[in-house]
């Protein structure tokens, strides 16, 4: 494996007396896509909200592009990062949520163009550009005009989509993006993300229950369960022969 | 009987009170603006002065205030003309409750959008100023509305003071006339009228930090 665009080292978590990652260690190859499945409370959420910085590790380290990112090197320690730090190694990644989490009192193009314009303090001509683009390419270009109310779920979390792609990150995370979607519209964001997996150059990490999508669509599979990985490999091996009899119990369950 | 004669001199008094009331609200929204986002501040000192701030004035009489700043400060060589300390005692006040008016507003946005703005690497400022207190404007609007209207009224206590605002023009006429009944029925009149110049203003700044919320409702 070349060196990799991520990197979990000894990392553990914990919510009061509940432990949900523990000495927790993963590599993520650049352009990978990596699916991360596993029970309720198994810590597949909190990995994705670590690496966004939504959350600060108990211990061990996480590296981005080599450089760790809630932590800096100080006369040869690594110590807690400064705010200039964090938002430096920040830079590099991207989140989608559950919920789509965009902003109410801003259209669709105005959500896409904010970040670029006020963050990467893009012109505004250009960012405007590619926000059009990119809403293209979610299939949503006569929609930039509208508020997030006045749109569907999926139309939503397309928009959701676009605004974090337009950040231009390396790494991508999409936090179950489609379970807070009526079923008839989870196919229109699963077809976005494929899109984005196949035209863009990006790693993406992606917590999800699809598990045909994850087959389909993932390098990898990670089954974690207890703050752990349980058991790995391609998607057509853990979803379909899983060796784990925790990851086989937990299949039968999802799939029924 | 014509009452119509008292309005000239009331309506100079009206003057100073909207003058007095104008300048207190700006201060209000000021103070109330600065320590409501201290009062969020992740630095524990920072939230301490706010808190201070907001206690003190809160915590005491209007009146007492006014009267502090204008009879005490003296002592302390600090001298003010009446209409300066009526207003920024006013001000200061108000300022107090509408910290608390903007801290419950920013923390009512949901945290979801705090993470929005991490994902997209802004800083703390500046999610604040794009993100937070745009969606908690129009929450605190209503709030705001009734505080600038409580603040109309207490403008009355600038008279203790020698200001001759509505109220001081008011006892004067009715110590030369003792047409009280006349004089003070206008006086409550002439009050209302400014207080719904008020609401109107507040209904119309609703509407204007609303827009785009309030499109398909409340969710």
């Amino acid at each position: 494996m070349s060196e990799p665009i991520v990197r979990f080292e000894n990392v553990s978590k914990r919510f009061g007396e509940t432990v949900v990652m523990r000495d927790f260690d993963l590599d993520i190859a650049p352009n990978e896509k990596l699916a991360v499945i596993g029970p309720s409370g198994s810590g597949k959420s909190t990995l994705l909200r670590l690496l966004m910085t939504l959350e600060q590790p108990d211990g061990g380290v996480i590296y981005v592009k080599g450089e760790p990112l809630h932590h800096m090197w100080k006369n040869g320690r690594l110590v807690s990062a400064d705010q200039k730090h964090l938002r430096k190694v920040r830079s590099h990644i991207s989140m989608v949520f559950q919920h789509f989490h965009l902003f109410p009192h801003m259209t669709a193009i105005g959500n896409v163009i904010e970040g670029p314009i006020h963050v990467l303090g893009m012109k505004r001509a250009e960012a405007v550009a590619r926000a059009e683009e990119l809403l293209d390419m979610v299939g949503l270009a006569d929609k930039k005009g509208s508020h997030p109310s006045q749109l569907s779920g999926g139309q939503q979390q397309r928009v959701a989509i676009a605004r974090a792609l337009a950040m231009q990150p390396d790494v991508m995370l999409f936090d179950e993006v489609t379970s807070a979607l009526d079923p008839e519209l989870v196919g229109e964001v699963l077809n976005a993300i494929r899109k984005i997996g196949r035209e863009q150059d990006i790693t993406m990490i992606l917590v999800t229950h699809e598990m045909g999508f994850a087959k389909e669509f993932a390098d990898r599979v990670i089954f974690i369960e207890g703050g752990r990985i349980v058991e790995q490999g391609p998607g057509a091996q853990v979803l379909s022969e899983p060796r784990n009899e925790r990851t086989q119990a937990f299949l039968r369950a999802v799939l029924g | 009987m014509d009452i119509m004669r008292f309005l000239p001199t009331l309506l100079d008094g009206a003057w100073i009170t909207v003058q007095i009331t104008v300048l207190a609200i700006l201060l209000a929204l000021f103070m109330g603006f600065v320590s409501g986002l201290m009062r969020l501040s992740g630095v524990w000192a920072v939230r301490a002065v706010a808190s201070v701030y907001i206690e003190i004035f809160r915590g005491t009489s209007a009146l007492v205030q006014l009267f502090w700043m204008f009879f005490v400060l003296p002592f302390f060589g600090i001298s003010l003309d009446p209409f300066t300390v009526g207003w920024i005692a006013l001000g200061l006040n108000v300022g107090a409750y509408g910290g608390e008016v903007v801290r419950g507003a920013i923390q009512a946005v949901p945290r979801g959008q705090y993470e929005a703005s991490i994902a997209l690497n802004m800083s703390k400022w500046l999610a604040m100023r794009r993100i937070i207190v745009p969606q908690a404007l129009p929450a605190m609007v209503p709030p705001w509305g009734n505080l600038f209207i409580e603040l109309l009224k207490a403008t009355a206590l600038v008279s203790l003071i020698t200001i001759s605002d509505l109220t001081f023009r008011a006892k004067q006429l009715n110590d030369q006339t003792f047409q009280t009944v006349e004089i003070f029925t206008l006086v409550l009149f002439l009050y209302l009228a400014i207080a719904l110049v008020i609401t109107g203003v507040m209904r119309i700044v609703e509407r204007w930090t609303g827009r785009g919320l309030a499109r398909g409702g409340i969710k």
